[in-house]
């Protein structure tokens, strides 16, 4: 319990991408929050990436650590642009409306 | 160690109760905040393991870009969020369940996992105590990584091109500066020369 190890990140980092699954499940109508689950699960690879880097002291984690951070900038602009165009086409940011593509 | 144990416990009781509380809020801009909660107390984590350049990256990307960003749009859309939440309840019990395996399943690989000791390396490029984490991943980001580095540049400049195509939206009924026409306009275009014969006016057709 003092000693904080390894597992102890780790299950920090479970936790929140379970937060960040059952977030998804649940605000089913609501895009914004559905992408704030998204980068919730994001920051909790990151955790990972960062416990598993430095635990074997390899830097290589933190590297990749900053590449997911830049994926992760791009999805919420490009995510939050498509919604806001959404908005301004429909006037609602539903999930039912979301359904002009369907073939 | 006791410290440690404690700062750590902290944060993570932090990170983990303000994730429970974006996913479940009822008003939208308050799961903002209580998303820039859960990335500061993140950072804080990274800071205290020993990954200091990553965590203040953390705090400025996603606490001073995406998280204003959400932000920003959550009071720029003008959306009841209150009927966004019908349904909450119903899809409770489902949601719960699939959380709840999922948890198990990653506590039964995580506690049972061992690190062995001859565990082949991947890489050896090692954190040496001598220099510091910012020079470190600077040492290693723009040499063995400088492709990827330059790929993760393109990719947020494709993602900054796509964002500012997809809201760009241009006006009708605005008068812009044409420099082209206004250059390429002639005498011909702007003066008429009519010979006008007295007694009679002239007749301009506009």
């Amino acid at each position: 319990m003092i000693d904080i190890s390894l597992g102890h990140y780790l299950f920090l980092g479970a936790i929140i991408f379970t937060i960040g699954i059952v977030g998804i499940f649940l605000n089913r109508k609501n895009v914004i929050v559905l992408l704030m689950s998204i980068e919730l699960i994001l920051i909790s690879a990151n955790i990972n990436l960062v416990a598993f880097s430095v635990y074997l002291q390899d830097i290589v984690g933190q590297v990749f650590t900053m590449f997911v951070l830049t994926v992760a900038a791009g999805e919420a602009a490009i995510g939050l642009a498509i919604l806001v165009v959404f908005f301004r086409n429909k006037g609602s940011i539903h999930v039912e409306d979301i359904n002009t593509l369907k073939g | 160690m006791l410290a440690h144990a404690l700062v750590f416990y902290l944060f993570s009781f932090i990170a983990i109760s303000s994730s429970l509380a974006v996913i479940s809020s009822k008003n939208t801009v308050h799961a903002v905040f209580f998303l820039i909660l859960d990335f500061v107390s993140i950072s804080c984590l990274f800071i205290m393991m020993g990954a200091e350049y990553l965590g203040m990256l953390t705090l400025i990307v996603y606490v001073g870009a995406v998280a204003v960003l959400f932000l920003f749009v959550v009071m720029m859309l003008n959306v009841n969020f209150k009927d966004l939440r019908t349904g909450f309840l119903s899809y409770l019990p489902f949601g719960l369940l699939i959380g709840i395996v999922i948890i198990i399943e990653l506590g039964m690989m995580i506690g049972t996992w061992k690190y062995k000791d001859s565990f082949i390396k991947t890489s050896e490029i090692q954190i040496s105590s001598k220099v510091s984490n910012t020079e470190a991943l600077g040492n290693v980001l723009y040499t063995d990584f400088i492709h990827y580095f330059q790929i993760s540049g393109i990719i947020l400049l494709v993602a900054m091109i796509g964002a500012i195509l997809l809201t760009f939206r241009q006006k009708e009924n605005l008068k812009r500066q044409d420099i082209t026409k206004q250059v390429s306009r002639e005498r011909d275009d702007g003066v008429l020369l009519e010979e006008v014969e007295s007694f009679k006016g002239v007749k301009l057709n506009d």
